[in-house]
């Protein structure tokens, strides 16, 4: 049974006021994650826009311990409050790491698969907006082809990287994509992550307002977008197996057609530039292509999957 | 008092030491010649004479992030490194201490590459000096098992509340035997209270830990850092105290003196070169000079006053085996600070490994009588 906004708590982790920017992604999928985790919660945050978000010292807007670590060091940090808290018999804690893009594809890559390897008991969340958002729009490893950034002024002109597949190269406990666009997912695959022992994963796509260069109105409606277009699938995996969910899983199966690649693109001040004065048809193109190519390849490792169920 | 005494090397002796003081997690990663405590820790865990959790991790960045989180949830923590490994964990030192977590950590000292250089001079722990670690440098197996123990009760002192780096000479002391003696387990519980955190990760009392910090608010979290550092001295006294009593041996407290007294020279050095200025001054006392030596066991921080009240009148000659390039000796230049009427000569010795002979030290005490040594530096052309 899907999880309906009435089963969601009504308890809050985050209290108002916090110095989030009108319509960030960040803190309305942190709100989920928190509800689903609940009280009995440690989180790390490495340098990323939450840092900010918590607020000046001395005060805070967390409810849960909350420890602000070094840029590379969300997984390993988490790693080590989860020893620290085995060391005192304290099992019961969920240990959460909540990094952005950034600290999770780029520099704190080395200590996420260190974590991973050795089996940490921690929950790893990225929150990807695609970019260095909390030094100014810089270009990550997770910043998408084509988009505008202060280090890509004329979009960036290479593919992003597919971090959720070298993840899965590290056999996790659970891995889950969800998007701001869909908050009881993201609550719902938090429990279930909670609910599991080992390294789990999970990672959500955070529209940026200022980043993209879009309305701080239209969070969800991006959010919900990416993943109707096709360009941001939906799905657990668990075992070797992937499981598509939501609207993911009916454009797997053909029950629902993809929305054209432009609908996305187009309200996005960041592709701006293959948009107007006319539209690069070639990018569109290439966007498109690049996607199709995704699902074909979903659908063919899926079978193989499920092959590989029916042998045993 | 239950005697045990066994034939140790200085990396084994750091191990036992860390195992009496009951760290919790342990975090490391292995680097030349500092390799045998990890292996000895693993070994330790895995047959059940440490009880504590081992985060076997992929660098030493992670072995020191590993150790600041874990000790944020209110527990005892230790890890072990060298040269490189120290560089990597740089930005963490600052880390640990700003955040007051008092973190303990072996360093075998071991020059640093390129070339690839195994071999012993200070340069990666006194490039740490500003990261606001206390650090201390033996000049035995027995007294880097000794100084464990010292370590975590100073570190974790409510006055000081900062991390401390155990600092001994790569294969000189980690690689070389001698007997030492190893407490009983209820010596070191009676020595060292149960850790009690300053503040600590907790879902009952939950804190934000190191958010965004205003100058005003940041500069007083600094000075009280330093105001720790300033405790030291003090606290340093009282566990040379307690320590003798309990366990009837004597190192010294901030520093060690010899034949300070009578003595119109000192020969001020650390760790196992500390050791070595000790050997040739008994040698030309056999002679009749009047040499005396100071080995600095705390280096940081700097033990000003004992040296103004050893070295006052004297001649010093300060034995570098680190470099500050562009300036001089390390310690050569802070003695300048501390010191700044005194006779002062500064040799820079034994980088990179190069051996320091009595002769050596002798010649130097020599040439010291003929011309003002100013980072005068041995064995180059």
């Amino acid at each position: 049974m899907p999880v309906k906004i009435t089963d969601i708590p009504k308890e809050e982790f985050i209290y108002e006021g916090s110095a989030a920017c009108p319509g960030c992604p960040a803190t309305s999928a942190l709100r989920m994650v928190l509800k689903a985790l609940g009280k009995d919660t440690i989180m790390v945050v490495p340098a990323c826009c939450t840092a900010v978000i918590e607020a000046l010292q001395p005060k805070t807007s967390f409810r849960v311990p909350l420890m602000n670590v070094a840029f590379e060091t969300a997984a390993v940090s988490a790693s080590g409050i989860e020893a620290g808290l085995r060391s005192q018999g304290k099992e019961n804690i969920t240990v959460l790491a909540w990094a952005g893009d950034g600290g999770t594809y780029d520099i704190g890559l080395q200590s996420l698969s260190g974590a991973f390897e050795r089996r940490a008991n921690i929950l790893y969340i990225c929150y990807n907006n695609e970019m260095y958002s909390n030094t100014g729009i810089q270009r990550s490893g997770a910043t998408p082809k084509y988009a505008w950034t202060t280090t890509t002024w004329s979009g960036k002109g290479e593919t992003k990287k597919d971090l959720v597949e070298i993840i899965k190269a590290h056999d996790p406990a659970y891995l889950a994509t969800a998007s701001v666009g869909y908050p009881e997912d993201i609550y719902e695959k938090t429990l279930k992550a909670k609910g599991i022992k080992g390294p789990k994963y999970i990672e959500i796509l955070a529209p940026c307002p200022p980043g993209w260069k879009f309305p701080m109105n239209k969070t969800l409606e991006l959010g919900r977008l990416a993943v109707e277009t096709g360009l941001w699938p939906l799905y657990e995996y668990q075992n070797g197996r992937h499981y598509f969910t939501g609207v993911s899983r009916q454009l797997l199966t053909g029950a629902r057609e993809f929305k054209p690649v432009e609908e996305y693109i187009k309200l996005q001040g960041r592709f701006s530039h293959i948009i107007s004065p006319q539209i690069n048809q070639e990018a569109l193109q290439d966007i498109t292509k690049r996607r199709d190519e995704y699902w074909k390849r979903m659908r063919l490792r899926i079978k193989m999957e499920e092959e590989l169920d029916r042998e045993g | 008092m239950n005697e045990n005494v066994q034939i140790l090397d200085g990396n084994t002796a750091a191990c036992e030491g860390a195992r009496l003081c009951r760290p919790r997690v342990i975090a490391a990663y292995p680097i030349t010649p500092q390799t045998v405590i990890v292996e000895k820790i693993a070994k330790g865990i895995d047959a059940g004479r440490i009880k504590a959790e081992f985060i076997c991790v992929e660098s030493e960045h992670s072995a020191m992030a590993a150790c600041i989180a874990a000790q944020a949830t209110g527990v005892r923590t230790y890890t072990a490194t060298s040269s490189h490994g120290l560089l990597l964990m740089h930005e963490m030192l600052h880390w640990a201490s700003l955040a007051r977590l008092p973190v303990v950590m072996a360093n075998v000292n071991r020059a640093v590459g390129p070339g690839w250089n195994i071999w012993c001079d200070y340069t990666d722990s006194m490039a740490q000096r500003d990261t606001g670690w206390i650090q201390m440098y033996a000049s035995s197996c027995q007294e880097i098992l000794d100084m464990h123990i010292q370590a975590f009760r100073l570190g974790e002192d409510p006055r000081v509340m900062l991390p401390v780096m155990v600092c001994f000479d790569g294969f000189t002391l980690s690689h070389t035997s001698m007997p030492v003696n190893i407490p009983d387990d209820s010596l070191v519980d009676n020595f060292l209270p149960p850790y009690r955190p300053l503040w600590k990760l907790d879902p009952d009392n939950p804190v934000t830990h190191g958010n965004i910090i205003p100058p005003k608010n940041y500069n007083q979290v600094r000075y009280s850092q330093h105001l720790g550092m300033r405790h030291v001295p003090e606290v340093m006294g009282e566990i040379r105290r307690s320590f003798s009593e309990l366990f009837g041996r004597d190192h010294g407290g901030m520093i060690e003196e010899t034949h300070t007294d009578d003595a119109d020279t000192i020969l001020i050095g650390v760790g196992a070169l500390g050791a070595g200025l000790k050997v040739a001054a008994e040698e030309m006392r056999k002679n009749g000079q009047k040499v005396g030596t100071v080995r600095l066991r705390v280096f940081r921080p700097f033990p000003v006053n004992d040296l103004r009240r050893v070295c006052h009148g004297k001649k010093v000659i300060i034995f570098d085996r680190a470099v500050s390039l562009g300036l001089g000796g390390v310690i050569f230049s802070e003695a300048r600070y501390a010191m700044p009427g005194e006779d002062l000569h500064g040799v820079i010795t034994g980088i990179g490994g190069e051996d320091v002979k009595t002769k050596d030290i002798v010649s130097v005490v020599e040439r010291s009588a003929k011309e003002r040594l100013e980072n005068y530096w041995v064995g180059v052309e």
